[in-house]
């Protein structure tokens, strides 16, 4: 209370210093902000509630580095980074596929896949896109966009000319509903399709929140021909050159690997044995 | 592959004419065929009325000389020429053009915009967050009379797919219309700037946005969507003009119903007749997500009564999910404005492979066959985004001609005899292999960049781009949450190594006249008055004025930034001609000065970055309106 009434004021030179010395005991490092770009609505990743693992990831990089957070919140659709990171307004992305040429991003932190989704009660045993039943099931697809770019599902089920039984559930969805890509759950378990081919961390948190049960399966192959991931290594993002903060986050991560993992389990993030290890599909 | 092309079109449409209507060969008919505009000179109490004179001249009169000296709608006329009778700028004395006045719109996003002048005020509307400013030019450096802010959301500008442009505002009955980013249309007192009425048209949460200017036809006032890269169902609705209400609206895809096709829709070619083909030209359910957005122009042929609109490409499934035709995308409906029922349709591109969207300006002419004992066809000319110029039958919807002005690799020509366009099967995209030399890329021979017609010339002035496109291998992206891969799709210059020129084309010969090269793709309007004085812009921010005869370059000024707008001109107060244009670069093919995107990656902008690596070395962003005068 007096620390905010103070803070009202004073002048703008000294908030820094003012915050750091009332918000909290810690050392004078501690007015460092971990600013992070994040979608206000997309569940289980992130929220401005910060319900999501990667709002937890946040905190947990920002505590190890003696940082508070600070959100910068948009939509993550096309021109996210554009808006975001690469206009210099947060510096940190949390989630990024490891290859992706936007960004600089660190050493994974995680490795999923996507995977079939159906009902339990069903007693469907699909685990692979060659699985025969796939051509007379009603499947549904999670999609993006035209201009040449699908999700993996679409394409292997294109190549396969499954094609007539697929409905398209767009990533994008209904933005002013919460956690618009989750609709393809709900189609799953109202059995509006039999099967869906959906990311693994959507999945896993959605899935047990539907009130029937669901099973989840990481889809074979790891790697469909000629080039065709459904596994992909996820890292933290940062701006091109930012290699300092790159750098730190590594590190980060490293320390807090067992952290991080036991966060990952507790949101249900599906995560693939390697490919080749026993299990693997 | 252009000769190829060429010969197929000429076979074509001899066979047809013999066989089904005229005696004598389309090519003799054609060639010697003299032109006129659609002429109108609408009066700011009734635009409607003044233009429903347009139809009924006799071909071959001279065109009107008299102008009223105002722009009321961004193409000028229902007919979409963008001429001007006003001839006090000619040929002569266009070198002498000076700057007379400018203002700035504080905005540094990409200007697509055209002024607009009623009265003794001009209208200018900015993009996101699409001010509306009021100019008085009855004063010195025309001051600000009044601005009007729309509330518009901000997430808006996450939707948006190509830069948060607006491409102008449409004046009639007292008000000023345009629509927001965000999915609105808004009414303005033209006079005091207090907001008439406002209605959400378009929802956001669903990835569709607004960026096209309205037209008002007969109280109506026509609005169409954008967002196909968002999976969203493309339509054209009509407003009331009193009091925004919605009247009509008319999907892109679907069933009849929800199309508008009833018994009056009486297509040319038979595989547009049918019982909802807005359904079973797609995949079960895979229209209801279609596309076809209409974000470009609409034009009004009063006497037919009839409004004719495109539709954007088929979304948001990859070409090999979606066999069939993908009705009724990347095609153009005649329709009734009164209730929007179609009355024709026709599909540029079956099946759109390359993110052909269809919704190029249509300018209406009525077209003379010499010899033909004064017969004159109603035509539609559309410089369309796959490379041809088409001339179509505006009553019917019958394809009488479609020549390429640009290198064309991704099709074969179109056969007048059905009126397809040739597949070219090795040219066809797909998942996991490799097509190199699709001519012309994405964005298509022409864009959205209006073009002008002058009935003193009989030519189509055609700012346009030259590019071709490669699509290799796959690379990751990532969008809410979900990784993905898609093609790594790079742009660069066409044939010639210009990646824009500036044509003049003959519709009625179905050549071009003469062409000028530009460095970078023509993305401004074009404007072609009665001094026989044609203006446009480059993305470098060079305002040029050619001989509208020869194509020689008259005058030329730097303006602040690169140049995306509409130029447009008018009689001021004070009796002088004047000639205005937004500087402002940005857009999908700016938007690597506008949006900073990083030249290193190739692919962004959906590859167009690649083709615009040396923009931001030419140019930086800033909005500012231009305006010219004679000393």
């Amino acid at each position: 209370m007096s620390s905010r009434c103070r803070r009202a004021l004073l002048a703008l030179a000294i908030l820094a210093l003012l915050a750091g010395a009332c918000a909290r005991p810690a050392p004078p490092r501690a007015a460092r902000e971990l600013r992070v770009c994040a979608d206000p609505n997309n569940l289980p990743f992130s929220n401005r509630r910060l319900e999501g693992f990667e709002n937890r990831l946040a905190e947990i990089v920002a505590r190890d580095l003696g940082a508070s957070v600070r959100y910068t919140w948009w939509a993550q659709r096309r021109g996210f980074f554009r808006n975001t990171l690469k206009a210099g307004v947060c510096d940190v992305v949390l989630g990024v596929p490891a290859s992706l040429q936007m960004v600089a991003p660190t050493r994974p932190y995680y490795r999923s896949t996507y995977v079939f989704v159906y009902r339990r009660d069903r007693g469907f045993k699909i685990r692979s896109f060659n699985d025969p039943a796939l051509k007379r099931l009603r499947i549904g697809v999670q999609i993006v966009g035209n201009d040449y770019a699908n999700t993996p599902p679409v394409h292997a089920l294109a190549a396969r000319g499954i094609v007539d039984n697929v409905t398209g559930y767009t990533v994008y969805g209904d933005y002013a509903r919460p956690n618009p890509p989750a609709r393809i759950l709900d189609a799953v378990a109202s059995g509006e399709i039999d099967v869906a081919v959906v990311w693994g961390p959507l999945a896993g948190y959605f899935a047990p929140r539907e009130p029937v049960a669901l099973a989840l399966v990481p889809v074979a192959p790891q790697i469909d021909l000629p080039f065709l991931p459904f596994v992909y290594d996820i890292a933290v993002g940062v701006r091109r050159g930012d290699e300092r903060l790159r750098g730190e986050i590594d590190a980060v991560l490293e320390r807090r690997r067992g952290e991080i993992d036991a966060l990952l389990d507790r949101y249900g993030v599906p995560r693939p044995t390697p490919a080749g290890s026993p299990g693997a599909a | 592959m252009r000769d190829t092309a060429s010969g197929h079109r000429w076979e074509g449409s001899e066979q047809f004419y013999r066989g089904a209507i005229l005696a004598l060969g389309l090519a003799l008919g054609l060639a010697g065929c003299r032109t006129r505009a659609s002429k109108e000179d609408g009066k700011p109490a009734a635009p409607a009325r003044s233009a429903a004179l347009a139809g009924a001249r006799v071909a071959g009169q001279p065109p009107a000389q008299q102008d009223d000296g105002q722009w009321l709608m961004p193409a000028k006329d229902y007919a979409s020429t963008r001429y001007s009778a006003l001839a006090q700028i000619n040929t002569a004395n266009v070198a002498q053009l000076k700057p007379a006045w400018t203002f700035s719109t504080g905005n540094v996003r990409g200007h697509e915009g055209a002024p607009l002048v009623v009265g003794s005020t001009m209208y200018v509307v900015t993009p996101f967050p699409n001010i509306l400013y009021a100019l008085d030019l009855t004063q010195p450096g025309a001051p600000l009379k009044w601005k009007y802010e729309p509330p518009v959301l901000p997430a808006a500008q996450g939707v948006a797919c190509c830069d948060v442009v607006n491409r102008g505002a449409a004046y009639d009955d007292g008000k000023i219309y345009y629509n927001t980013l965000d999915g609105q249309t808004v009414a303005v007192d033209a006079a005091a700037g207090g907001e008439v009425w406002r209605t959400m048209v378009a929802d956001i949460n669903k990835g569709e946005s607004i960026t096209m200017a309205p037209l008002v036809v007969k109280g109506k006032v026509l609005v169409g969507n954008s967002g196909g890269e968002f999976g969203v169902r493309g339509w054209l609705t009509a407003l009331d003009s009193g009091s925004g209400r919605i009247a009509w609206r008319a999907y892109s895809t679907g069933p009849d119903k929800d199309v508008l096709i009833g018994p009056r829709f009486k297509p040319f070619y038979p595989q547009d007749r049918g019982k909802d083909l807005g359904v079973s030209t797609w995949p079960p359910d895979a229209w209801k997500i279609g596309g076809g957005t209409m974000w470009g122009w609409i034009s009004y042929d009063p006497e037919l009564n009839l409004i004719y609109h495109g539709t954007a490409n088929p979304g948001p499934w990859n070409p090999d999910i979606r066999p069939g035709d993908n009705k009724w995308t990347a095609g153009i409906f005649a329709r009734d404005p009164d209730t929007g029922e179609a009355r024709w349709f026709y599909q540029w591109s079956p099946h759109d492979l390359y993110d052909y969207d269809g919704i190029n300006e249509n300018v209406l002419l009525d077209l003379e066959l010499q010899g033909q004992h004064g017969q004159r066809r109603k035509v539609l000319v559309r410089p369309e985004r796959n490379g041809y110029v088409y001339v179509l039958d505006r009553v019917t919807g019958e394809v009488l001609s479609a020549n390429p002005f640009v290198h064309v690799t991704s099709s074969r020509g179109v056969d007048l005899k059905t009126g397809r366009l040739i597949e070219a099967p090795d040219k066809k995209t797909g998942f996991g292999h490799i097509v190199r030399d699709v001519c012309p890329a994405a964005p298509g021979a022409k864009d959205w960049q209006p073009s002008a017609f002058s009935p003193r010339t009989g030519l189509l002035y055609m700012p346009h781009n030259n590019l071709c496109m490669d699509e290799e291998g796959v690379e990751a992206n990532y969008i809410a949450g979900t990784p993905f891969v898609g093609a790594n799709v790079r742009m660069y210059a066409g044939p010639g190594g210009n990646r824009g020129a500036f044509t003049a084309w003959d519709p009625a010969a179905g050549r071009a006249v003469w062409s000028v090269p530009e460095p970078f793709p023509a993305w401004s309007g074009a404007l072609v008055t009665a001094g026989d004085v044609v203006f446009y812009g480059t993305m470098e921010g060079w305002f040029k004025a050619l001989d509208a005869h020869t194509g020689k370059e008259l005058w030329k000024f730097k303006t602040g930034s690169g140049i995306i707008g509409q130029p447009i001109t008018y009689k001021g107060p004070d009796g002088k001609q004047y000639v205005a244009i937004f500087s402002g670069v940005g857009g999908w093919s700016g938007a690597i000065v506008a949006a900073g995107l990083d030249p290193r990656d190739g692919t962004a902008a959906l590859g167009f970055v690649n083709a615009m690596k040396d923009l931001p070395q030419k140019t930086t962003p800033g909005g500012m309106l231009y305006v010219f005068a004679l000393p």
